[in-house]
Order: C-alpha cells, then sequence, then structure tokens
C-alpha cells in the first residue's frame, strides 16, 4: 500500500469530520445591512417612527370623541340647571321652560322596550347556545345579523304599518316596539356569547345532583352569566337612547308631559332633532342642553355596564 | 356475599357506531372502594357516566344490558331521581362560582328546590364539610365563594356537595388528576375514611392509586372486562397476561 495514498485519505477524513461554520443568525444580519446599505442607526429610526406613526394616529382617533364632547358642553352646560331638568317647554318668546317631558318619555320608551326586548333576547341567546348547531339555530343567527344590519328608519317604518296603523295614532307602545325590535340582536348575541364561555363542568356539576335540565339553566348557567348578560343589556339600552329615526314614525313627540303609553309621548332624540330644525337661537341652545342630557345618560349606560362586567365577573 | 350496592350485568355502550364498551359485568360490595382501572380511552369514564346516565346528553350515545341500583333497574328510572342518589365527583373540581361554600354544600338540596330550615341546612353543612374533611379549614369562611379555596380544598368541597344528598353510591372520576401530590394524598386519605358510610366506585389510570385505596379492582382494557376481583389477589397474583403486562408497566 501506497503511505503516501494513506496519508492522503486520512487528511480527507479528517477534513470531512471538520465542523463547517455554520452562518449564525448575526452574520446574516450583517450580510443584510451591508446589503440594504442602511446602518443599524437608519433602522432603529424606522422602529422609532413606526411608534411615533400608532401613537399620533390613536391620538386622531380619540380626537373626535374629545371634541364632540367639549362642544356639546360648551355649547350646553349654560342651559342646564334645576328648571331645564324639571320644567316642560314653552311657547317660543316666553323665557324658562325645560325638557322634563323628553326625559321622562325616553325613560318610558327605555322601559317598555326593555320590557318586550329582554325575555324574548334571553331566551334566544339561550337557545343559541344550547342548540348552536342545527338548522333553526342556523336561520336564527340569520336573521339576527339581517336585523342588526337593517337600517333603524326601515324599523321605524315597518312599526308603523304593524302597530301605529292597526292601533289608529302614534303611541309610546308603538315606540318601544321598534326601539325593542333593536335591541334584540344585541342581546341575544351578548347572552349567546356570555353563555357559551362558562365551561360544559357546571352544568355536569348540576345535573349529576338530580337538577332538571330546566332548572339547572334558571339557578346555575344564567345567574353565572349574569354580568355578561347584563352588560349586553345596558349597552343595547345606551345604543337605542339615542335612536331618532324610528321614533318619527311611532312615538311621534309630545309637547306635553305623558304617561299614558298609547298617545304619543317625547323623547330626547326627537326634542333635539325638533328644536335643531326650528328656526329660532334659544331652542337652537336648548337643542344643545339636552344633546348634553342625551350625552351623559348615554354614557353613565357605558360606564355602568363597565363596573358590572369588571365587578361581578365571575372566577372559574 | 352480601348483595351488592349496584350490579352491572352484560353492559355495552355505543356512541353511533362505535362500540367503547363490551360486555361488562361488575359488582360493587357495600361500604367498599371498586376501583376501576385501564389505560386512557379504555372506556372506564364511560361507563362512570353510564351508571348516573350522564352519557345521555352526548347525542348518538345508546346501550344496552343491565345496570341495577339495589336491584332496581336504572334504566326505568328517572334520570333526575338516579342522579340523586348517585353522587358523583368530576375530574376537575367544579363548585358553584357564584355560591358561597355554604351554598355549594346544600346545593343539591337548594337547586332541586328542597325546602331546607335552617337548623337542618346547617347540620346538613357541618356533617358532610366534616365528612369530607374541609370542615376545620373552611368552618369560619363558610360565607365566601367556592373558587377562592385552593384545588384539593375545591375537590373536597364537590365530594361534600356530592355527600350532602346521601348518595347510594359515590362515583368519583379520577378525583385527583387535576391535583398536587399533596392533595391528592389527602383525597386518598379521605376514601379510605369514607369507606364507612359509603359504597364507592373510583375511576383511575394511576396504578398505584388503585392498589393504595381500592379493596376491588376491575382492569378494562379497550372496552372490555379484562379482570375483576380482590385488590390485593389482583395486584399480587394477576390471572390475565395483559393483567400482569399493564400492571408491570409494560402497556398503557
Amino acid at each position: 500500500m501506497n503511505t503516501a495514498e494513506n496519508i492522503a485519505e486520512n487528511i480527507e477524513d479528517t477534513n470531512m469530520h471538520k465542523i463547517i461554520p455554520f452562518p449564525s443568525p448575526l452574520r446574516i444580519h450583517e450580510d443584510k445591512t451591508l446589503r440594504n446599505n442602511s446602518p443599524v442607526g437608519y433602522r432603529i429610526f424606522k422602529d422609532k417612527l413606526f411608534k411615533c406613526l400608532v401613537i399620533i394616529l390613536s391620538i386622531l382617533s380619540f380626537l373626535p370623541l374629545l371634541l364632540v364632547l367639549f362642544h356639546i358642553t360648551k355649547n350646553g352646560i349654560s342651559v342646564i340647571n334645576w328648571g331645564f331638568l324639571t320644567e316642560l317647554p314653552l311657547p317660543i318668546g316666553e323665557k324658562g321652560g325645560g325638557v322634563f317631558n323628553s326625559i321622562i318619555g325616553s325613560l318610558i320608551l327605555i322601559i317598555l322596550s326593555s320590557i318586550i326586548s329582554i325575555p324574548l333576547g334571553i331566551s334566544a341567546g339561550i337557545y343559541l347556545a344550547e342548540k348552536n348547531k342545527g338548522r333553526i339555530a342556523n336561520i336564527i343567527n340569520l336573521c339576527i345579523v339581517v336585523l342588526q344590519g337593517t337600517p333603524s328608519i326601515v324599523i321605524g317604518i315597518i312599526t308603523y304599518i304593524w302597530v301605529v296603523a292597526p292601533l289608529g295614532g302614534f303611541s309610546a307602545l308603538s315606540g318601544g316596539i321598534a326601539l325593542s325590535i333593536m335591541m334584540l340582536p344585541v342581546i341575544i348575541k351578548s347572552t349567546e356569547e356570555t353563555l357559551k364561555l362558562i365551561p360544559y363542568h357546571l352544568k355536569e356539576a348540576s345535573l349529576a345532583l338530580g337538577v332538571p335540565y330546566y332548572k339547572t339553566i334558571l339557578k346555575v348557567i344564567l345567574p353565572t352569566g349574569l354580568s355578561g348578560i347584563l352588560t349586553g343589556i345596558l349597552l343595547s339600552v345606551a345604543r337605542i337612547t339615542g335612536e331618532t329615526a324610528p321614533l318619527l314614525f311611532t312615538a311621534f313627540g309630545n309637547q306635553f308631559l305623558n304617561y299614558n303609553i298609547l298617545k304619543p309621548i317625547d323623547s330626547l332624540p326627537y326634542r333635539i332633532f325638533y328644536y335643531a330644525m326650528s328656526p329660532y337661537p334659544e331652542w337652537h341652545t336648548f337643542a344643545w342642553g339636552a344633546s348634553f342630557i342625551l350625552v351623559m345618560i348615554v354614557l353613565s349606560f357605558n360606564l355602568i355596564a363597565r363596573g358590572i362586567s369588571a365587578k361581578w365577573k365571575v372566577q372559574f | 356475599m352480601e348483595s351488592p350496592i349496584l350490579s352491572v350485568e352484560n353492559f355495552s355502550a355505543f356512541f353511533g357506531e362505535n362500540q367503547i364498551l363490551r360486555d361488562i359485568s361488575i359488582n360493587t360490595s357495600p361500604n367498599k372502594v371498586t376501583a376501576l382501572m385501564g389505560p386512557s380511552g379504555c372506556g372506564k369514564t364511560t361507563l362512570i357516566r353510564c351508571i348516573n346516565r350522564m352519557h345521555e346528553l352526548i347525542p348518538g350515545a345508546r346501550v344496552s344490558g343491565k345496570i341495577y341500583l339495589k336491584k332496581q333497574d336504572i334504566y326505568m328510572m328517572e334520570p333526575i331521581v338516579l342522579r340523586r342518589k348517585i353522587g358523583m365527583v368530576f375530574q376537575k373540581p367544579n363548585p358553584f362560582p357564584m355560591m358561597s361554600i355554604y351554598d355549594n354544600v346544600i346545593a343539591g338540596y337548594k337547586l332541586n328546590g328542597i325546602k331546607l330550615k335552617k337548623d337542618e341546612s346547617d347540620s346538613i353543612v357541618e356533617r358532610s364539610l366534616r365528612n369530607a374533611a374541609l370542615w376545620n379549614e373552611v368552618k369560619d369562611s363558610l360565607h365566601r365563594k367556592g373558587t377562592f379555596l385552593s384545588g384539593g380544598q375545591q375537590q373536597r368541597l364537590c365530594i361534600a356537595r356530592a355527600l350532602a344528598m346521601n348518595p347510594e353510591i359515590l362515583l368519583l372520576d379520577e378525583p385527583t388528576s387535576a391535583l398536587d401530590p399533596k392533595s391528592t394524598a389527602h383525597i386518598e386519605e379521605l376514601i379510605v375514611e369514607l369507606k364507612q358510610n359509603v359504597t364507592m366506585l373510583l375511576v383511575t389510570h394511576n396504578i398505584a392509586q388503585a392498589a393504595r385505596v381500592s379493596d376491588f379492582t376491575a382492569f378494562i382494557y379497550l372496552g372490555e372486562l379484562i379482570e375483576f376481583g380482590p385488590t390485593e389477589k389482583m395486584f399480587t397474583v394477576p390471572k390475565d397476561k395483559r393483567t400482569e403486562e399493564y400492571l408491570t408497566g409494560k402497556f398503557g
């Protein structure tokens, strides 16, 4: 055997076992920066630029809300006093007067629509959460999506045809029905989502104690999901409190105080609309004042909803 | 032999087309712990759920064969009545989160609308918590939420809740699989103590646990009952080769 060949073979062998340097991530990094001709400082700058952009854009999206609140407060706060909250509107030219009838009207409308929509909405939500596969559940889901997308003015017209025309006149009841149709999809969806989050083993625990199905739902599942359901209800109330369009055809508006649900009734959004469309500057300020009250009511509903969902949150 | 509390005769269970359990026959003696052991997916949990008819909640489930609770065919009873007679403790501790410890213990009465006088419910709560070895730890915080307790305490609370109904038999579905070793030891001690008062059927995939706490053991493999007998006998001289292989850790 040739020794030289042997040696050569040996050298090859050692070469084969030698660790080939693997391109480290750092290296690749450096190569790239060299190729792009961009020093590290430039990339840090890009990073900072992006951060600044995000912050500026988020402040910009927040700005309209602040401006709206500022404007309403600036124009509205001057007319707010005890009389504005507790007196009825006066004819143009007379000093004073308030929007008491609208506040009461809005409250009556909220109560009416809640009475109609809460039981229906929670029942439908329970059904969807319990039987989320199946034809009927699919159809209901589709209906909810369509209902949620239906313009409020259309709901107003439909309610006019269904309720106002047969009853022979505008009424608080018809307004409540129109608003309850708007509340339904929100309540159904929030109930469904809340109940779906409740672990299955809680239901099992109740059933294993021999508790019938309906009592399990009413006494275990619903109380556990109460905070989520209440939050959904309050958010839907906040939504309909500011609705004007469906009320134009149904509750209509009333410059006198009215507690009869079969008579036309006033509401804050309607009063704002009515005053803002008038040619009188005093009424314009009244519109601002009513707007301020309306915004405060909606805001407080939202804050209460947040408080409830934070405080009553059930830990599993 | 004393007449069994629960006897399972030629019992099979199906989910749709799949047969989960094949021709199982087991008797449980009064005041003894019977362990069902076997590898995951062998059907032991299915069997225990068939006993209090919880499997019926899953669509497509059907069974054949008979199960008798004190000579009564359970498939002729109303599930609601049956489940009040059979206590069940689940893998994961599941106290009711919106109820206090006190209300959790008497939940079986409260949720079923059974009215109790104050002193009656007080004594039921105390007795059940004492039986579940939880009384000393919670007696000062009975009106706090049950979810503030540790995992092991929650599981003992669930046992107390089941005991409060005075069940004929207590089904334990891997009660320690979600707990740490210390809580597990605690629950095992409790099971041994509880034997004096109640018959238990324990599902476990932990061989050592079956050896430690049970009087009788049934080994289930792939839906079949391979062997059933006194624990001591089975762990020392298993009759079936598969039991021996399982006990020595060759499979499962």
